[in-house]
């Protein structure tokens, strides 16, 4: 299990150099002279050149990439050209929200995946199987915002159990945050627990189907026994392959629940960012769900290992 | 059919040709036999009744999409304030936004900017994903090692952050907005080329186009690229439904369409001001995006089953 830990730390190093490249490599796509185009149209001649010192674009762009690198890896990832605020400052105090949101999704999602992919592959064929296959292609379709809209439209206008906006933090009041967070995370996790629900109808039918499953039921346990203890074990591995990636979508769509709901996360600050054209806080922003969605892609793969052995020695 | 196939040879019979009634019905029954791939895709996918009904839907969306000039009730643009956030009604078939335009004519002109929109969208995926995807597939070695590196280091930025962050770079407006989603979906077009150009490069026909000098771009032109079309059409028709979903959410964001344009998303953008006086207003825009969507995915589904069993494999 340590070795390969090591090895998959070792296969992250080349692919976050290869995404620090990308992120910062968003400045050189900026169209023209960037310290021109970020200032704005009507930027004054202090203001461009306050913007070029800031980015140190009179340096050559390897020493540019160098002084971003190393501040990033200490924490640093510049000043905002907006406000002049710490960008690592700025993401930190909105990284509890987005987190709570992005946790209470996955946690949701799995709560309606799991059941209605055990129910629709135990019984295929049946109408619990359809619904659960018309339920997931469903949630794939729609827009979260407007699931989103059509949830706070039910909830709060017309039946006022559940507040549509607003976040409390967890120190303060925990019964209050979860009130909060329930609409946004079901919105946020609906898509992914369609995923989820199809991966899992689809691994578990496989498995359902192998010999072992018939020796186990031909000894006498029962369905129940057999599908729990030698089914779900096995058919989560690929389920739990497809998680990492939800997790890139939790944080992406994050932006989109956390606008509608009035969340103040990381959403909102790169929403601002654009609209600004700030780009320190847009690199910072990228790179740091980045990091975020490689640690969690780290867990999954030790988790992958743990849950079939061949991998840990392959 | 049944005449053409090989019988129990004639038994007692001396005359080997006792059974043989002319070469016609060979003939007849040649292409029931060899079904040329065409014909079995077309068999397989009008038996399939949810995929025909999304068919027709977005042909019947396109056709709107196409003629909106002239289909509308209304002019999408024209204000009329005293009528403004009006319920559907005979006049106003979807009911009025905050300032007395139609939901419905800004709706089919929405259409067309929506299905533009996805278009460009996969279209920038295509240029950046297959071409890519056939270069690091066909020759393999370092450039594929190079290419599939940068495409995990993409897949590892949420792809939702890195449009956004595109956004930022360029401006926001549809065609920046389109071109990001289009740079997001490249990487799933570069790995489904890439995997299907393996499957088929070690192929005969192959080797044998090569041996007698045919170029390397032809041989990709002419034998690699027909062979892995099918997985494309799939994962395009795909692509769609879900390019038509993130410019939806740019245009929701304020990203993407301007105004006083509108796409179904920014309808819904604009209309949860209103959630509370006119629930049409954010209810049938974002309905119609389901449904479209669902009819790209359905479609997509469908054709997958239809194509040869090779195909389903490798795009999975």
């Amino acid at each position: 299990m340590l070795r390969l830990l090591v090895r998959r730390l070792l296969l992250m190093v080349p692919i976050m150099v290869l995404v620090s490249f990308i992120v910062f490599g968003l400045v050189l796509l900026v169209p023209g002279d960037p310290a021109i185009a970020l200032a704005g149209p009507n930027a004054t001649e202090q203001r461009v050149e306050a913007i070029r010192e800031n980015l140190g674009l009179n340096d050559p762009i390897l020493q540019q990439y160098g002084r971003w690198i190393g501040g990033a890896i200490q924490g640093d990832l510049g000043e905002s050209l907006f406000s002049g605020r710490s960008v690592s400052q700025a993401i930190a105090e909105r990284v509890p929200v987005t987190m709570s949101l992005a946790g209470a999704a996955l946690l949701i999602a799995l709560l309606i995946a799991v059941p209605a992919g055990i129910v629709a592959a135990t019984n295929r064929g049946r109408p619990a199987d359809s619904m659960a296959t018309v339920g997931a292609s469903l949630g794939l379709a729609m827009p979260s915002f407007w699931l989103g809209l059509v949830l706070v439209l039910l909830f709060s206008v017309w039946l006022g159990w559940l507040p549509a906006t607003g976040y409390i933090p967890f120190g303060e009041n925990p019964a209050a945050w979860a009130v909060h967070l329930i609409l946004p995370a079901l919105t946020l996790g609906a898509a992914a627990a369609a995923e989820t629900t199809r991966q899992l109808r689809g691994s578990l039918t496989d498995v359902l189907g192998q010999d072992y499953v018939r020796t186990a039921r031909a000894k006498g346990l029962r369905r129940h026994t057999v599908v729990f203890k030698h089914g779900l074990k096995n058919a989560a591995i690929p389920v739990v392959t497809v998680l990492g990636f939800q997790v890139a979508f939790l944080l992406g769509g994050s932006v989109v629940v956390e606008q509608l709901f009035a969340l103040p996360g990381l959403g909102g600050l790169a929403i601002r960012a654009v609209l600004n054209r700030d780009l320190p806080m847009i690199q910072g922003v990228v790179m740091f769900t980045a990091v975020i969605v490689m640690i969690v892609n780290l867990v999954v793969d030790l988790l992958y290992g743990w849950l079939n052995p061949k991998v840990r020695t392959a | 059919m049944t005449r053409s196939r090989p019988t129990d040879p004639p038994a007692a019979d001396h005359d080997p040709w006792s059974g043989f009634t002319g070469w016609a019905d060979a003939e007849a029954t040649e292409d029931t036999r060899t079904e040329s791939a065409v014909r079995r895709f077309v068999r397989r996918f009008s038996s399939q009744r949810l995929a025909m009904v999304a068919l027709v839907a977005i042909g019947f969306l396109v056709a709107v999409a196409a003629f909106a000039p002239w289909v509308v009730p209304h002019d999408p643009l024209a204000q009329n304030l005293s009528r403004a956030l009006e319920a559907p009604s005979a006049t106003y078939w979807f009911g009025t936004d905050a300032v007395g335009r139609d939901t419905l004519s800004r709706m089919v002109f929405g259409a067309r900017l929506s299905l533009l929109a996805a278009a460009e969208a996969v279209t920038v995926a295509l240029v950046l994903g297959v071409v890519p995807g056939l270069v690091a597939g066909f020759f393999g070695g370092w450039v594929d090692i190079v290419l599939s590196r940068i495409t995990d280091a993409v897949m590892r930025i949420p792809p939702l952050i890195l449009a956004i962050a595109i956004v930022g770079v360029f401006g926001p407006n549809l065609r920046n907005a389109m071109f990001a989603v289009g740079v997001i979906f490249a990487p799933r077009f570069l790995r489904l080329t890439r995997s299907a150009v393996m499957a088929v490069r070690e192929e005969t026909y192959i080797e044998a186009s090569r041996s007698i000098g045919t170029s390397t771009g032809a041989v990709l032109r002419r034998h690699v690229l027909p062979n892995i079309l099918s997985p494309l059409i799939v994962q395009i028709s795909l692509s769609m439904g879900f390019a038509m979903l993130a410019e939806a959410s740019l245009s929701f964001l304020g990203l993407g369409v301007q105004p006083p344009q509108a796409s179904w998303g920014a309808m819904v953008g604009t209309g949860y001001r209103f959630l509370d006086l006119a629930p049409h207003m954010v209810l049938i825009p974002g309905f119609a995006i389901v449904l479209a969507v669902l009819a790209f995915n359905v479609l997509g589904d469908g054709l997958r089953d239809s194509f040869g069993r090779e195909e389903r494999a490798a795009d999975r």
